[in-house]
């Protein structure tokens, strides 16, 4: 990898000033994306900008809403007992990010600022309804990302925390890629507190979408045989050696089934 | 070059690294901790497991400046006053190495997984949780069987 | 405690390994050491216009960038095949050169272009990105079915890319039993391409002392001795008494590590281009991904005539074997003699007819990945023989018991002669442990829950111990293939045994030991094996074929009846006895009918103190050395049943039970031949389930490149194993064995497609058999349905 300059701020501002100083500077969070990008060298920052010096970690669980630290690694959000009772979920997405290593050094804040295709937060994120709050603003989920690995986020602005509702009930459930264990499909439903579904998918495509047709059939009726004969449209959907559309647009429908029959 | 220090099997150490210098090969180049491997350049096979702050990691996707100041465990540090870890006991007991190139990754990722889930573990969940180490001799078998026998001794 | 033969004895090399003491080749650093970084072709084929330096400036840490025009100017010889095989035709095999560092063109992505050599590692590797050079892209080929029609033109010396088009076995008399044929099964079949991932990459350290003239090459290999006869005979870089070839410890190899590659021959040959500083170069995992040699990738037509009662009458196939860009170390032999001699199986067929075409592709080098060959004569015959079953409506077990060698010696059609074997007991111990009896219970219930279940056998014949050397000469072989071994006895007693085999993960420092231990009756700890270094060890062939047991311990055997034939001369003279009338038994020599007794260490003392016996008769000292050459291959065989559920939903495929019941002949050490055993049915189950390697006809990149994308089989991939073991002596080793290193990769695949082609109720099935795979057969299968 190429070398850089390394910072490790301890303020928020500090971290948004390093950034707007560097002449291509990256933020790094837990690393898990960006050091292999940068080991193959598909990356090369000027400037690491590492946001552990932040000490911005931890879960708040509140009657409604549940906080998670954007430095919050995915271990901590896991095993977080009060994350289990009131958005069990999201729990388990979490503890099935990745590998145990992965878990114990990767962030939520890193996940869904990077945006891959293939990751799991974003599912969660827009499936739960969630608000990804930043150092400069608060975006709902469903307008925070907006493209394959890009975000509503500006260049100099970083995830501090996502809010999530917490559902009447909801269930994740994930069809992992045989090799990397990335999401080839992942599927997140949730019934919220004020009636509504949400079906949320990411991995399928190039970002994380909903499908409205599921959640109309599921708020009429949340049980698994409501959606089994909806299908996603496999055109648009990522093709490569391990899925072709067809198949991702299959699984779509096969773990939100699942997915609604888990629900909790 | 950054200067950087940490507490590494107990030991304090300092060295002068590169910010893209890796914990890998911090351990390995400048501390002469061979015993972490480096089997993969993407994440996923495991042979660089250590512990930092008490937790399993991959070191080769961690900066070493990032790690200043921590406690790092590798496989070197498993034994005690030249006894052997019960898991490293459990390991030659149960024939859980072959090769022995995943080995400390494997241990380090074992011992880790007893820290969090205690000693009884069954084998599937010893399957799952070792998603993040890849080993080509032993097709799992042993490797199971080490970590079951091992964590009721830890 | 015993540590004899057949006791389970703790690895004695395991303390280093669990305390992260081992010494692999990466971890050793010399003084002054400089760090190579090669540069790649990033095209499939291309020319070579033009390799250009930038100016370096001093922190760029550069020492020297070297290309084919250096390597052309030293006349170092290129990399070999070193076994000929002649086409049908009488032709011999079209080798093209394989020069260490590319000259003119490059023939596959990832094929060695240039090396750039640095103060550091990170220096070397930014350098390579710099070196300017231009290709000229030709039309390439990655397919081996399409290779003979493509516009691409690989070797001048292949027209079509075919190497070589060879047969095995008798044409006419394969029609004639075709002709003859109550039915006929038809099967095509692709054994999918494998890159072979040992978990240490490939590593060497190639150091040139001025002082003595002498170089010294650390590198990860499992025939050091082969290296550095290859070395210095074909690259010609120095004679081999000036070269130095040590594997230290290794981690795994598999077959990848047998192989002379350019990268390691280009460290040690640049070592004194730079003026004798060390160069050390460590393969990135994507390096092994594109330039280790990879296994398997045939492309097979086979047909199998059955009478009306089941028996069969003869076998044909057509194989496409991809060779890859060049012909590595050993390629030639891998579709030929160690494939097409296995196609009998465990069955009395009386006519076999083989044809066999090894293609170039422009794709990484094909050589022998575990099983070698062996795998892909099992797949064809355990599929075909699976399938026949079906059509005829014979149960599979009864329908392979029907066919079994029940005589031996067996002549086959195709060269080999089963020395020993009883087929029918290992399949009625697999039927008893997979409860064979209870499939259709358990297949019910699966169905209730949603899941398909299916079961399947491979009933599998290898060749193990790849010798004699006569008879491997006489197929091509530019090598014999037997072992050599040294015993030292130290005064003291303790023991040194020096051997030609090499330890990548075996065991041998522990099984070897057992071997001592129980011929000598001696501790076992004060046995140690030397091994994996030309200085020390006076020569071998290595370790692969599953020939170190039969072949390598063999030599042990044999020099060890020398320690103790000298041994008892020496204690019949201390004790003035007569030799005939000296007993040896649990370590102690005794004279017959008295008690006059000398302990084994005793008469090593003896034998180096010289005082007693006279030494015009006897030289003084006990050290005894052994070259063994076997007289046939051994035939470790065995039946492997394999169940799986696949949820019809998703495709996903969950091994649930895995039966294998496996005929070594002696065993050692029974916990480890276990471990052999689970790793590679692991290996095999990676090939039917997750693996394939996939280049893009379109670009000819490989697409799986990294573990992102080539599924490594992990934890949850498979089942604990059921073993079971039955035993026939080999006949032709003094020790029995037959060698266990390879017999689960090479059942493995068999099993599991037979299982899943019955599960799904479906004909053919590719591998890797991936969930996305079997949904798209099941989506077929309803479409036809329908």
């Amino acid at each position: 990898m190429e070398n850089f300059i390394y910072h490790r701020p301890t303020k928020p501002a500090d971290a948004v000033k390093a950034m707007k100083d560097a002449a291509d500077g990256k933020f790094l969070s837990g690393g898990m994306t960006l050091l292999p990008t940068m080991k193959q060298g598909l990356a090369s920052p000027s400037d690491i900008i590492d946001l552990g010096g932040l000490g911005n970690s931890g879960v708040e669980v509140g009657a409604d809403k549940v906080t998670v630290k954007a430095g919050t690694v995915h271990a901590n959000v896991a095993i977080d007992k009060g994350v289990k009772k009131a958005i069990p979920a999201l729990a388990a997405l979490a503890g099935g990010i990745g590998d145990p290593h992965v878990r114990n050094r990767g962030t939520i804040g890193g996940s869904i600022a990077n945006n891959d295709p293939a990751a799991d937060y974003p599912a969660a994120v827009v499936g739960l309804n969630a608000t990804v709050v930043t150092s400069a603003r608060s975006v709902p989920g469903d307008k925070f990302f907006t493209d394959i690995f890009t975000t509503a986020l500006k260049d100099d602005e970083i995830v501090t925390a996502v809010e999530f509702p917490v559902p009447k009930r909801a269930a994740y459930v994930k069809f992992p890629n045989p090799a990397s264990r990335y999401a080839m499909v992942g599927v997140m439903v949730a019934e919220l507190k004020d009636g509504s579904v949400r079906v949320a998918v990411t991995g399928a495509g190039p970002k994380v979408f909903r499908v409205p047709e599921m959640e109309k059939a599921l708020e009429a009726n949340f049980s698994a045989d409501a959606i089994g004969g909806i299908k996603v449209k496999a055109s648009g959907l990522n093709s490569d050696m391990h899925a072709s559309p067809e198949y991702r647009a299959h699984l779509v429908t096969v773990l939100a089934r699942r997915a609604v029959a888990a629900a909790k | 070059m950054s200067a950087i220090s940490m507490k590494v099997n107990g030991k304090a150490v300092c060295g002068a690294v590169e910010p893209r210098t890796l914990l890998v090969q911090f351990l390995r180049e400048n501390l002469g901790l061979t015993g972490t491997h480096v089997g993969c350049d993407t994440s996923q096979c495991g042979a660089c497991v250590v512990h930092v702050n008490g937790t399993a990691i991959k070191s080769c996707t961690a900066l070493a400046v990032a790690c200043d100041g921590a406690e790092v465990t590798t496989v070197e540090g498993l034994a005690k006053n030249g006894k052997l870890h019960p898991m490293q006991e459990a390991f030659r007991e149960h024939h859980g190495l072959q090769c022995g190139f995943c080995t400390p990754g494997m241990l380090m990722a074992a011992v880790d997984l007893v820290n969090r889930k205690g000693k009884t573990l069954d084998e599937a969940t010893i399957r799952h949780e070792l998603e993040g180490n890849i080993c080509r001799c032993t097709g799992y078998h042993n490797i199971v069987k080490a970590i079951q026998a091992g964590a009721e001794n830890m | 405690m015993d540590t004899g033969i057949g006791a389970r004895v703790k690895r004695k090399e395991d303390h280093r390994f669990i305390t992260g003491k081992g010494q692999y080749t990466d971890d050793i650093n010399l003084k002054d050491q400089t760090y190579a970084y090669f540069v790649r072709s990033p095209h499939a084929h291309a020319t070579i216009k033009s390799i250009k330096e930038p100016e370096w400036a001093p922190e760029d840490g550069v020492v020297a960038v070297f290309t084919g025009e250096h390597v052309a100017e030293d006349k170092i010889g290129g990399l070999i095949c070193g076994w000929m095989i002649h086409s049908k035709d009488g032709s011999p095999m079209k080798a093209g050169p394989h020069p260490i560092l590319a000259q003119g063109k490059a023939r596959y992505v990832g094929d060695h272009v240039a090396v750039v050599i640095a103060e550091t590692k990170e220096q070397a590797k930014a350098a390579a990105a710099r070196v300017d050079v231009t290709y000229g892209v030709l039309p390439h080929v990655v397919d081996v079915a399409k290779a003979t029609k493509s516009k691409a033109q690989i070797h001048d010396v292949a027209p079509d890319n075919t190497v070589f088009e060879w047969s095995l076995g008798d044409k006419a008399a394969t029609e004639a039993a075709f002709q003859r044929a109550h039915h006929v099964t038809k099967l095509d079949l692709v054994n999918n391409r494998l890159i072979p991932n040992a978990m240490e990459p490939r590593a060497a350290i190639g150091s040139y002392d001025s002082g003595s003239d002498h170089y010294t090459l650390y590198t990860t290999s499992q025939n050091p001795h082969v290296a550095r006869l290859v070395i210095s005979a074909f690259h010609g870089l120095a004679p081999e008494h000036k070269l130095r070839v040590i594997a230290p410890d290794v981690g795994g190899g598999f077959g990848s590590k047998i192989f002379i590659y350019a990268e390691e021959v280009v460290c040690v040959w640049a070592s004194k281009r730079i003026g004798g500083r060390p160069i050390k170069w460590t393969a990135e995992r994507t390096e092994s991904f594109l330039a280790d040699a990879h296994g398997r990738d045939h492309v097979t037509h086979a047909e199998l005539a059955m009478d009306k009662d089941g028996h069969i009458l003869g076998l044909k196939c057509h194989t496409l074997a991809s060779m890859g860009a060049y012909l590595s170390t050993f390629a030639s032999c891998v579709p030929t003699y160690l494939y097409a001699t296995l196609l009998s199986g465990q069955y009395a067929i009386p006519a076999i007819y083989a044809e066999v075409d090894a293609i170039y592709t422009n794709t990484a080098p094909v050589d022998a990945y575990r099983g070698a060959g062996r795998p892909e004569a099992t797949y064809l015959v355990e599929r075909i023989v699976e399938t026949a079953a079906r059509e005829m409506k014979i149960d599979p077990a009864e329908f392979r018991r029907r066919n079994f060698v029940t005589t031996f010696p067996h002549q086959t059609p195709v060269i080999m002669t089963y020395d020993a074997g009883d087929y029918d007991a290992s399949l009625k111990k697999a039927l008893e442990i997979s409860d064979y009896k209870g499939f259709p219970a358990r297949k019910a219930a699966a169905a209730k829950q949603g899941k398909l279940r299916g079961i399947g056998f491979a009933n599998y014949i290898e060749a193990c111990g790849i010798a004699p050397s006569a008879a491997v000469g006489s197929l091509g072989a530019g090598v014999g293939l037997w072992e050599s071994a040294e015993v030292r006895v130290n005064p003291v007693g303790t023991i040194e045994v020096l051997t030609g085999s090499h330890s990548h993960g075996q065991g041998h420092e522990t099984t070897f030991a057992q071997l001592v231990s129980d011929r000598l009756g001696v501790d076992i700890n004060s046995v140690a094996i030397v091994h994996g270094d030309t200085d020390k060890v006076q020569f071998g062939m290595g370790t692969y074929g599953s020939r170190s047991g039969a072949v390598g311990m063999s030599a042990i055997s044999k020099a060890l009846d020398k320690v103790e034939a000298k041994a008892r001369k020496i204690a019949a003279h201390v004790m003035e006895a007569a030799e005939g009338d000296i007993e040896f038994k649990n370590g102690s020599f005794s004279v017959k009918g008295t008690d006059k007794k000398m302990a084994f260490g005793e008469v090593a003392l003896a034998a180096y103190v010289a005082h007693k016996f006279p030494t015009s008769e006897i030289e003084p000292g006990l050290k005894e050395t052994a070259f063994y050459d076997p007289s046939n291959f051994t035939f470790p065989a065995g039946c492997h049943i394999c169940e799986v559920e696949i949820d019809s939903e998703t495709g996903v495929t969950e091994i649930v039970s895995w039966t294998a019941v496996d005929d070594f002949g002696t065993v050692i050490n029974p916990m480890i031949v276990e471990g052999q055993v689970h790793g590679g049915i692991t290996q095999g189950i990676g090939q039917a389930l997750t693996e394939g390697c996939v280049y893009d006809s379109e670009s000819g990149q490989l697409l799986t490149g990294s573990y992102m994308d080539y599924c490594m089989p992990r934890a949850t991939d498979v089942p604990s194993f059921k073993l079971g073991f039955t035993e026939t002596k080999c006949p032709s080793n003094p020790l029995g064995m037959k060698g266990c290193g390879e017999a689960g990769a090479i059942a493995a695949p068999a099993a599991v497609m037979n299982a899943m082609t019955d599960a799904l109720g479906v004909k053919d099935l590719a591998m890797p058999a991936s969930p996305h795979t079997v949904w798209k057969t099941l989506q077929a299968t309803k479409m036809a349905a329908e």
